[in-house]
């Protein structure tokens, strides 16, 4: 059966099911149940935007309220996972990573590797990524490229309700640290979505979009900017591909060059700031993949080189549009981009 | 023999001498040999400290969980993990506890409940919580060990790691090898606090403070709070003050120690020979028989060290496995 439900939804559904199935799933953070030790309602939240909300009253104790303590309570989900359960720590915004990420690059990352593959640490790492939700420097940044830098991490970002449970269930059933990142702003999106429980695999992107004249490769919330751009583009007779990551690392290497060697232009839209991010990693592995295939030089567009800005005048410039991306694909098909290549 | 006046029974006294006398043997080998550049890395050495690891793990067993920090040979000895394995994994062979890709400070056994050396500082308390999270939801009665120094004793992971323990209720025991010397840096001028029992008490825990290079004192301190874990009654700190033979790191000429300062902590500090002259002096216990101890210690260690100088490297394709499960 399959009904219309948000993004919020489908992360709770799949939360629900996974510990229906395996009694080794329990979920952490701070308010996931909301008021522990307080004197009023007892699921009083269910996560700082409910995500969880409900929970606690078909799961009881496995839902755990911690202090407000990052390091502790992540290192603690790493720790537990490494001794046989299998935790799902929310870290309420990705941002508070920079107190905690020792525990998680330094520890759960790396344990298999250290210690001669004799270690499985099944931790997933939930919390809210990216910009627009007027919440400034510290509670939106999309950190997605400093997770896939490193070895021993998966990244998950899904773009729909529908991916999103999918991809939450194969995390959990996941052996590896997977770092799953929920933009905050698709929360209240919703798609059809089936009521039983269903896994997507990982390293395997979602094309949404059939185009044989340019292939636009995005993530997370800039997959619907692309779409949109896709539309604007088709009423001037451009058919654009537009690939939907879905997980960062793996990633679906082949779905990409497979599409540029039919299309020969890119364009790829990353959230993340400019220097070092997966646009620039996807760039440079097509220039050294498929540089015969390409007619134009690749373009990217992806956040400003600053941080998230809070004036909503200045966040709205801030993450990638439609229209820069229909801009970007623009240049690509332009003599101009098509020299770029030849030269 | 005259009767027993020590809390183990002398099968056991022998165990406890046996595991203090291999590590220091183990330290001391790899002491001689990094010297000489047979040892890649950097080592850090337990020797002086053998009492607290020993009289701590006398207490668990492999369904008991400990988390080390970078001096953790010790740990490991005394928890059980093979000393063959660990020589190797301190020579990068392929026969290594961890094949060769942790070496001295990554060594791990988690069949024997040790879950890591550890070479960040502190790291080690939030992972034992998760232990003995673990431990707790199972039932299992299992407990969380986690060791740090002075130094990482001011860590926030480690702070943070009383509170989550006391809020959780989790059976976990903190232990702070206190040797004085966080790297070079006195511990008297780096914790703001005289006694860490000061520190327990405000995260609503017990802490007990014992001479760590007295054996007994170790293990009854240790014996207390670890069974009041293991029934629920939730984690304790335990202080341990001890003595570090050698400096922070092999090549350390400790040049921040006051004169006579070494000379004077290994003539009246030393835990093995206070161990065994207790033992002997008790007539438990003969000097013959802490002899034959010795003389298979040093030829267990001389094996392990043969072994490892004959073991295989690494295969190069070994670079780039065990990353992931699967990818």
């Amino acid at each position: 059966m399959s009904r219309k439900i948000s993004m919020k939804q489908a992360i709770n559904e799949a939360l629900d099911l996974e510990m229906r199935r395996d009694p080794t799933v329990i979920v952490m953070g701070e308010d996931i149940v909301g008021g522990t030790g307080a004197h009023g309602e007892d699921d009083a939240w269910g996560g700082v935007l409910g995500v969880t909300k409900g929970l606690y009253a078909k799961h009881g104790n496995r839902l755990m309220d911690t202090p407000l303590s990052e390091s502790a309570y992540i290192g603690a989900a790493v720790g537990a996972a490494a001794c046989g359960l299998r935790p799902v720590a929310e870290l309420m915004f990705m941002d508070f990573m920079g107190v905690c990420f020792d525990q998680i690059f330094n520890q759960a990352a790396k344990f298999r590797y250290m210690f001669g593959g004799k270690a499985e640490t099944p931790v997933v790492i939930r919390g809210m990524v990216g910009a627009g939700f007027r919440a400034a420097a510290q509670h939106s940044q999309m950190l997605t490229p400093l997770f896939t830098h490193i070895p021993g991490l998966k990244v998950v970002c899904p773009s729909n309700a529908y991916d999103a449970k999918g991809l939450l269930i194969q995390s959990i059933r996941d052996n590896d640290p997977v770092i799953f990142c929920e933009h905050k702003n698709l929360y209240g999106l919703e798609c059809e979505v089936p009521a039983e429980s269903y896994a997507i695999p990982f390293g395997e992107a979602n094309v949404l979009r059939d185009g044989d004249d340019v292939t636009i490769v995005s993530y997370g919330l800039t997959v619907h900017r692309a779409l949109e751009a896709a539309t604007a583009l088709a009423k001037d007779g451009t058919e654009a591909e537009v690939i939907d990551l879905r997980t960062l690392s793996p990633i679906d290497w082949d779905t990409i060059v497979e599409s540029v060697e039919r299309t020969g232009r890119l364009v790829v839209v990353d959230e993340a700031h400019p220097r070092c991010n997966l646009a620039t990693d996807i760039a440079a592995f097509v220039g050294q993949n498929a540089f015969g295939a390409l007619k134009a030089g690749v373009q990217m567009v992806t956040a400003p080189h600053t941080p998230v800005p809070f004036a909503p005048s200045l966040e709205d410039l801030y993450v990638p549009s439609a229209d820069s991306i229909a801009s970007a694909v623009r240049r690509t098909l332009s003599p101009k981009g098509a020299r770029s290549i030849a030269a | 023999m005259s009767q027993n006046p020590f809390p183990l029974d002398k099968a056991d006294l022998l165990k406890a001498y046996r595991t203090m006398r291999t590590i220091r043997d183990f330290e001391e080998r790899l002491h001689v040999d990094f010297a000489k550049g047979d040892i890649p890395g950097f080592v850090h050495l337990y020797a002086g400290e053998e009492a607290c690891a020993t009289g701590i793990m006398m207490h668990l067993n492999d369904n008991d969980r400990i988390a080390s920090t970078h001096r953790g040979h010790g740990h490991c000895i005394a928890k059980g993990v093979d000393v063959h394995a660990m020589m190797a994994e301190i020579y990068g062979r392929s026969t290594g506890a961890c094949r060769g890709k942790g070496g001295s400070m990554h060594i791990a056994d988690l069949s024997k409940g040790m879950m890591g050396a550890n070479g960040i500082l502190g790291a080690g308390a939030p992972l034992i919580c998760g232990a003995a999270l673990a431990a707790k939801v199972r039932g299992d009665r299992g407990v969380g060990i986690t060791f740090v120094g002075d130094g990482a004793s001011n860590q926030g992971t480690f702070l943070e790691s009383l509170n989550l323990a006391a809020v959780w209720n989790l059976p976990v025991v903190f232990v702070v090898e206190n040797n004085g010397y966080a790297e070079s840096t006195a511990m008297e001028w780096a914790v703001s606090c005289d006694s860490y029992v000061d520190r327990a008490t405000g995260f609503g825990m017990p802490g007990v403070t014992v001479d760590g290079t007295d054996f007994f004192a170790v293990y009854e301190a240790a014996g207390e709070i670890i069974r009041r874990a293991r029934d629920g009654g939730g984690p304790a700190l335990l202080e341990c003050n001890m003595v570090r033979f050698y400096g922070h790191f092999e090549g350390d000429a400790q040049t921040y120690r006051a004169k006579g300062e070494l000379e004077a902590i290994r003539a009246s500090r030393d835990c093995l020979t206070i161990l065994s002259e207790r033992v002997i002096e008790a007539g438990v216990v003969s000097r013959d028989e802490l002899q034959a101890i010795d003389r298979e210690v040093a030829d267990r260690i001389e094996d392990a060290v043969r072994a490892a100088k004959a073991a295989p490297l690494p295969e190069a394709s070994d670079l780039l496995t065990d990353v992931y499960v699967a990818y």
